[in-house]
């Protein structure tokens, strides 16, 4: 048995907090939010120990794990003061603003040897662990190109009150929503070495954006192609689909179906044939203890429990996998703001930027911007590579 | 209780084992005409009750069925509320006050005064679930509404959360305001059973996922056979092809060597597979028992 603390009662704080309270290995011994009429309420209809003050919960709840749901700016801040106690951490997506700050957390978590964890539950969807379980055994041969895809309706007009309109607090589609896959592609393809392309477009929000597409670029040559868009209400809920192209076949799946395409060149895996395969949901998904709403979200809160009550460090979902997620939207958010280049701009020649540097003011403003747009990725690979990623 | 209940899942975009399905649909039954057309083939068929969310599109059915009484005189809806993603898109956008606030209806604060004395402030949640059982109630004013169920996204988060006064509080409401018996729907039959049990609540109605295949039956197949042997609720049976992974024959042959299941809830977007469907009800209804 573990004693766990639920931190933060939005949606998905709430949802954490039911599927946990089920789970047959866990006591909740503490809830904690800044909203006193929530506490009360669960205070007084489910016995629930509430807490308005988390250091002080911390302290006094003797919790051997914490669950942490708030807005992404407290992540850091919170899941610090919680490793520094000796506690076991679940948090949930993205796990900060900065991929230094993720670093950081995964370096304590590792140096201290607790159970870590980020709340990217598409890597307990049946059907997105066939894709990876068939990557990995090189099932379409070469990948070349990935889509990752993720729409949804959730900022369907001009206005909104909470912390998902704002752009400082972790707020936007690129931060809450394009998350999810990118943290997918990553999971494919690992560290892209760079990208390019990226458009942050807004739809209705203000401060922030509602649409997000950009191109990764792998170090063995594959390309990912990303498309996000919450503003689109033609989705019932969040859709998230992949496509994988390969030399040898091709993959699309969501998260009920798995349809995968193989030639005659492919390695034939068991259960398969060549030309088309589809595997169902009903197929590839484990039985769960409890259900609420997708068996993928109680099997990450089960896989969190079970490696805090064996001390595994290493699993899935890390804080060091979740870095460079955090790192690609740091890197999406620089690469939108430096703009593409433009139909006046000159071509660059064929030897490098250092034959423009002359050619007039747009050849001297694309030499700087290469150079700059080299720096860059080196700065960043080279970041990846002393961060352990 | 008729054995067969018409589901509405197909209407609204809702397939479990394929998106593009689930579009396909969507975009078929867009006008109310389709919706109609099908609804109307399923009670001519004799399935007179339909089993729907409290999707806003639905009150587009409730006007038709309205509209026209003595053509529907034996049509019969049972409400499962609320239709959870208006809920859950909208806590995204306000939070869990401001969404409470959006749905509450217009004469929710001026209600909630009176009912149960300012339920809101005093942090009273008896008056908070009823007014929302109320607004969500409002569309099938003047039709007949023999059961209503709770949808399991709110039933599942309330056994989780160990809330378990809303259950007591939602059956109570159901019965006196509306004279209807309350229903749960679960996709975790046996935890349910157990804190209904311990609720006070006497052979309730529950509807869950029951499939030859174990598919969305948290607890597992052995448990739930269990607790349809015991027989101390009255079983609804949701699910029962798995979303097409079983063969409908003997999706069906199954449910009929299972104890004590009272209805089964299906959808079908045609009157082939309506009619299909019925028939091997029929079939294994008609075969004698040994």
């Amino acid at each position: 048995m573990i004693r766990v603390g639920v931190v933060g009662l939005g949606k998905m704080g709430l949802s954490h907090l039911s599927m946990i309270r089920a789970h047959p290995d866990v006591t909740v011994g503490a809830v904690v939010d800044s909203t006193a009429y929530l506490l009360d309420i669960l205070a007084k209809y489910t016995a629930a120990v509430a807490y308005s003050n988390y250091e002080e919960m911390l302290d006094t709840a003797n919790v051997d794990a914490v669950i942490i749901a708030t807005p992404t700016k407290y992540h850091f801040e919170m899941v610090e003061k919680a490793l520094d106690r000796g506690i076991h951490v679940f948090c949930e997506k993205p796990l900060c603003l900065t991929s230094k700050e993720s670093l950081a957390l995964a370096d304590l978590a590792n140096r201290k040897s607790l159970v870590n964890q980020v709340g990217y539950h598409n890597r307990f969807v049946g059907t997105f662990q066939e894709v990876h379980r068939l990557l990995q055994q090189e099932t379409i041969g070469r990948v070349s190109r990935v889509l990752v895809e993720a729409y949804g309706p959730v900022v369907l007009k001009a206005k909104g009150s909470t912390w998902r309109s704002r752009k400082s607090e972790g707020g936007g589609c690129l931060y809450d929503y394009a998350a999810h896959p990118v943290d997918l592609l990553t999971w494919y393809l690992g560290a892209p070495a760079a990208v390019g392309g990226t458009a942050l477009g807004k739809v209705f929000s203000a401060e922030t954006h509602d649409q997000v597409s950009s191109t990764l670029f792998f170090p063995g040559g594959a390309t990912g192609q990303l498309s996000v868009d919450w503003s689109d209400e033609s989705y019932r809920k969040m859709t998230t689909r992949v496509t994988v192209w390969g030399s040898a076949g091709r993959i699309f799946a969501d998260r009920q179906e798995c349809q995968v395409y193989l030639r005659d060149t492919a390695v034939v895996p068991a259960g398969y044939t060549s030309g088309w395969n589809v595997r169902y949901t009903t197929d590839l998904t484990d039985p769960v203890w409890f259900y609420l709403r997708g068996e993928e979200y109680s099997a990450q809160l089960d896989h969190f429990v079970q490696r805090a009550m064996g001390r595994e460090v290493q699993g899935v979902n890390t804080f060091s996998s979740a870095a460079i997620t955090d790192r690609i939207l740091e890197m999406l958010t620089t690469d939108d703001g430096s703009g593409p280049t433009t139909f006046q701009d000159e071509a660059p020649l064929q030897n490098g930027a250092a034959d423009v540097v002359g050619a007039g003011r747009s050849g001297r403003r694309i030499a700087r911007r290469t150079q700059n747009v080299a720096g860059r990725f080196r700065a960043a690979a080279a970041a990846f590579r002393s961060g352990g990623a | 209780m008729d054995k067969l209940l018409f589901g509405d899942n197909q209407f609204f975009g809702v397939n479990h084992m394929s998106e593009e399905k689930a579009r396909a649909q969507a975009m078929q039954f867009q006008d109310l005409d389709a919706v109609m057309s099908v609804l109307t083939s399923a009670y001519d068929a004799g399935i007179t009750t339909f089993m729907c969310t409290t999707h806003d599109r639905v009150s587009e059915i409730c006007d038709h069925v309205r509209s026209q009484p003595e053509r529907f005189s034996d049509f019969t809806f049972h409400p499962c509320m609320p239709y959870a993603h208006k809920y859950a898109n909208a806590v995204t956008e306000n939070g869990i006050l401001g969404a409470l606030r959006k749905f509450l209806p217009d004469e929710g604060f001026l209600n909630a005064a009176v009912r149960g004395g300012k339920s809101f402030a005093k942090k009273d949640i008896e008056g908070i679930i009823t007014l929302l059982v109320d607004a969500e109630m409002t569309m099938f004013r003047g039709l007949s509404t023999p059961v209503i169920w709770l949808q399991n996204v709110v039933v599942d988060l309330l056994l989780g959360l160990q809330f378990d006064d809303a259950f007591k509080i939602f059956s109570d409401h159901v019965k006196q305001r509306y004279n209807a018996e309350p229903g749960f729907i679960t996709m975790n039959l046996p935890m349910l059973l157990n804190t209904l049990r311990v609720v006070g609540l006497q052979n309730p109605l529950v509807c869950s996922n029951i499939n030859k295949i174990g598919f969305r039956m948290s607890g597992g197949i052995e448990a739930y056979r269990n607790v349809l042997e015991k027989h101390d609720f009255r079983a609804v049976a949701m699910s029962v092809f798995a979303s097409g992974a079983i063969p409908p024959g003997e999706a069906i042959e199954w449910i009929f060597e299972q104890p004590n299941i009272e209805a089964i809830v299906f959808g079908a977007s045609n009157r082939s597979h309506i009619l299909s469907t019925q028939a091997l009800v029929d079939k294994m209804v008609a075969r004698p028992r040994i």
